[in-house]
């Protein structure tokens, strides 16, 4: 069992030696929590000798991003191009030549509904951009019908410092406790859509915060930056309403999107909190078609909630956890929309950062002796993320709440690719069995 | 398949209800056809010379819409294709794609069987088994024919796992089949130019292979149709798997458009689609970012029909979410959700043995499961009706409560007082909120586990046995 220690206690460890510059062969292993909020006294260069290693890991990421759709030249051996002539007598010299050819899908009649998030001024907010949802004709990237609007993300912001894996957590430790510096630093340095504020201390098994105080938070993010966003309660089904409720208050006319209205809540009171200061409603259910036909029909009959107000997230469950369930559901209701089921006719948000719950995006390795080694952890991580939010992608999902840097861009850069957005140079693969890689 | 009723399968069939393959009637027999759950073999009446042309008629009727191509011999034998449908919901998806990873002939030996060895020996338990890889490719970089051979040589002598030649040279790929003729390797591939030399070899040594044209449908179908013509029916088709910006798009929409008019009944065009997802590392010099967008363009592939795909990087951070996915594409969709709620036993309880509480989600349920099996911790494991929801989301939709627990232990009839020596139960970490609520509807002890059961082990060196009060 890997014994944890803090960063603080480290730095206990050393307080006497005086100045330390480096630790020469130090490595980080095993599962350590950087405990930069708690403690104090940290020493600002131990901090950095021992941070080096991770340090690399999220400039190597960072690269990831940077070397995206940038092509290398093409490095060929000699290969001989296979020559002509007849080496043996061929049954047939002459190709039977063939036309391709294939069909739309006909039954792809209906319009997905298209819900816009954020107002800008000239809308009675104060946001400098807007994000619009939805509106397709086909499954996505398909050729039967063009996507009228790309993918978007909206990058997690917390109330408050909350567990997190390694990977993640080196790239908030600077903003932990200060949400709307995290917001901003979300929007500047990781090209994040939108944010999401997760108002989670108002849990009463957590700090049980006032939702009034918890409101304050939410303004001061929407100060802090001028992207549309999510407004996300703690989960408790007791708490959410209020917290919903006082949080679209002081976020009037912002079109924010409220998380979530569940068949579990007070879904009326969160609905009605939209329709009063208006805002749009996420609709979330746990992977059940039906259920989510059932919570969007009671919000639009019972509680009044416009068609463009609405957002699905029929959940999302991590690769290797149920992503099987959460791709097929979303693939189902995106389907009966297009085939004009008009009580599921509603873009789809997914939680991908859910991906991080999976233990191949945080554990130092398997806890199962007969598997073969899981490398660094720093680099499976990410990728769980991306793998996750890309499947939903092609089910259909149109918003994503995503976590890790390398992650959201990572996406962004396929479904922009895939929706079209993305001019490169090409790449001749016609001899792609001598390229040497 | 071209039925769509048991009782158009029915019509064909003996009906005489003897029940030997299992079902007691017939009529039971021939759902089963249409589902696919069971073989037309199975019925062993029909195989009698008597029903020959029925079986023949009934056969062809079942097989499936895209051709089922098997590549190598024996145990490691690997099917691909044999697909019915468009999405997985409406039946489910056969033949789980082939994963590849390549070596070239220019490494030298004792790199050649050191990545052999790895790609042969990577595995990952999940859910009861192990996920694994499936084959090697072998790429001629020197295009010389004895390099190449040489290097097949080698690969068969450190492993089973079935080939794909890979050369656009001929003269290359001739030489790898006197080598590996007789495993039913993949050849890859005839293209526009050496089609007519390459199907010789295909009918010559009778091995599948692979037909080329990047981005060029017709020619691919024109391929494809000529060397069916030539009695060539274990095809694969590479539309070109091209790495980056429009043209990836273009890909998806090529392997889109294949599998759809196959599915419509195109039959010239109805066979397994390789993707190259390899062709990222011509995007990328660096090994990170071109090893990632690599498993995400194999994931791209992997979730829109591609039936076998060839690889580079054998890096875990690659292969275990391609494995992953694969397995989430290709998991049967009618297979049962849940497990039975109930208290179960893990090696061998005693009273002094911890019970362990979690979901009845199966793949929550089976990863706990083998968490503590494997490592040997005797202890109840129980399996709360939470409707198949994991923990997370059943604490938060209230599916996981402490009335659900204490029903969960009266129906089990495990009487914690009676049964353990600690009258305690261990919740999940991710289950810590309801630590009070069970103390109280359960009036037992209660911990609170790790977030993840990979964690139980570490967690019972320090908290286990509980300290007596």
């Amino acid at each position: 069992m890997t014994k944890k220690i803090k960063l603080s206690d480290i730095t206990d460890m050393f307080k006497d030696l005086g100045d330390v510059e480096a630790l020469e062969g130090v490595t980080i292993e095993g599962d350590i929590e950087l405990d930069i909020s708690g403690g104090g006294g940290l020493n600002p260069a131990l901090a950095y000798a021992l941070g080096h290693e991770t340090a690399q890991i999220s400039l190597h990421l960072a690269n990831i991003s940077r070397m995206l759709g940038y092509p290398i030249d093409q490095v060929f051996a000699g290969t001989a191009a296979p020559t002509a002539g007849i080496a043996a007598p061929a049954r047939l010299n002459e190709l039977i030549s063939s036309k391709f050819e294939v069909g739309n899908v006909e039954e792809w009649k209906h319009t997905i509904q298209e819900v816009t998030l954020g107002a800008t001024s000239a809308d009675g907010g104060s946001r400098k951009s807007t994000v619009t949802l939805g509106g397709e004709n086909a499954l996505p990237f398909y050729f039967d019908a063009e996507m009228p609007h790309r993918n978007y993300v909206t990058m997690d912001v917390f109330d408050m410092p909350i567990g997190m894996a390694k990977a993640v957590k080196m790239n908030y430790e600077d903003v932990i406790n200060d949400p709307a510096e995290w917001a901003k630093k979300v929007v500047r340095d990781f090209n994040a859509d939108m944010v999401t504020i997760h108002l989670i201390s108002t849990d009463p098994l957590i700090n049980d915060t006032p939702a009034r105080e918890a409101a304050k938070v939410v303004e001061d993010v929407l100060q802090a930056v001028d992207v549309p966003i999510v407004i996300g309660g703690s989960g408790n089904p007791q708490k959410d309403p209020e917290v919903l409720e006082k949080a679209a208050e002081v976020a009037e006319g912002e079109r924010c999107l409220l998380a979530s209205a569940s068949l579990n809540l007070d879904y009326e009171r969160i609905a009605k909190a939209a329709n009063d200061y208006g805002h749009a409603v996420l609709s979330w259910t746990q992977l059940e078609i039906n259920a989510q036909k059932e919570l969007n029909r009671k919000l639009m009959k019972q509680c009044d909630v416009p068609r463009e107000n609405i957002v699905m997230d029929p959940t999302t469950a991590a690769l290797g956890y149920g992503l099987d369930y959460a791709y097929t559901n979303m693939e189902r209701i995106r389907l009966a929309g297009l085939m004009g089921d008009d009580e599921l006719t509603f873009p789809m948000s997914s939680g991908t950062t859910n991906a991080w719950g999976a233990r191949e995006s945080w554990m130092v390795s398997s806890p199962l002796k007969q598997d073969s080694d899981w490398g660094p952890r720093e680099y499976r991580g990410p990728i769980w993320e991306i793998v996750t939010g890309l499947t939903l992608a092609l089910a259909g999902n149109d918003l994503f709440m995503m976590m890790h840097p390398t992650s959201v861009q990572v996406v962004k850069e396929l479904t922009q690719t895939l929706f079209g957005l993305k001019e490169e140079e090409p790449i001749d693969i016609t001899n792609w069995i001598g390229a040497e890689v | 398949m071209k039925l769509n009723s048991p009782l158009q399968a029915y019509k064909f069939l003996p009906g005489t209800n003897c029940g030997e393959c299992g079902e007691t009637t017939c009529m039971a027999f021939a759902s089963h056809l249409i589902d696919r759950s069971l073989k037309l073999t199975d019925c062993t009446p029909i195989l009698d010379d008597k029903f020959k042309k029925k079986y023949a008629e009934l056969d062809g009727l079942l097989a499936p819409e895209i051709r089922e191509v098997e590549i190598g011999v024996g145990d490691n034998i690997v099917k691909i294709g044999g697909d019915d449908v468009l999405y997985r919901h409406k039946l489910t998806f056969f033949n789980q794609n082939a994963l590849a990873y390549d070596v070239w002939d220019t490494m030298d030996e004792a790199d050649l069987v050191a990545r052999v060895e790895q790609i042969r020996d990577f595995k990952k338990f999940y859910v009861g088994e192990y996920l694994l890889l499936d084959m090697i490719a072998v790429r001629s970089i020197s295009g010389d024919p004895k390099k190449f051979a040489d290097t097949v040589k080698k690969v068969m002598d450190t492993t089973d796992l079935p080939l794909i030649l890979c050369s656009f040279n001929p003269k290359v790929l001739k030489a790898g089949l006197e080598v590996a003729g007789d495993k039913n390797p993949l050849i890859y591939a005839a293209n526009k130019d050496n089609w007519q030399e390459v199907a010789d070899l295909a009918l010559e040594y009778n091995v599948p292979v692979a037909l080329f044209a990047p981005n060029d449908l017709d020619m691919l179908k024109s391929l494809a149709k000529t060397f069916l013509e030539m009695g060539m029916e274990n095809l694969v088709l590479d539309p070109g798997t091209f790495p980056t910006g429009k043209d990836l798009r273009t890909t998806l929409h090529n392997f889109l458009k294949i599998r759809r008019a196959g599915i419509a009944g195109d039959r010239d065009i109805a066979f397994p689609i390789m993707a190259v997802p390899l062709t990222a590392w011509m995007a990328h010099d660096d090994p990170v970012s071109a090893s990632y967008w690599e498993t995400v363009v194999a994931s791209v592939f992997t979730i829109k029909y591609g039936d076998i795909m060839l690889l580079h990087s054998i890096e875990p951070y690659a292969l275990l979410p391609e494995m992953h996915i694969r397995d989430t594409i290709y998991t049967d969709p009618r297979k049962p959700v849940t497990v039975d709620p109930a208290v179960n036993e893990v090696g061998s309880p005693t009273a002094d043995s911890p019970v362990i509480v979690t979901t009845n989600f199966a793949l929550t349920y089976y990863t706990v499961e083998s968490d503590l099996s494997s490592n040997d911790i005797d202890c109840y494991i129980m399996a709360v009706d939470t409707d198949g929801i994991g923990v997370e989301a059943a604490v938060a939709g209230g599916q996981l409560t402490a009335a659900k627990i204490k029903k969960g232990l009266d129906d089990a009839g495990f009487d914690l007082k009676d049964k353990t020596s600690h009258n305690t139960l261990i919740l999940p970490g991710l289950a810590a909120r309801l630590q009070g609520d069970v103390e109280d509807e359960v009036g037992s002890n209660v911990m609170i586990g790790p977030p993840d059961s990979g964690r139980i082990p570490g967690w019972m060196e320090t908290n286990w046995p509980p300290e007596k009060k």
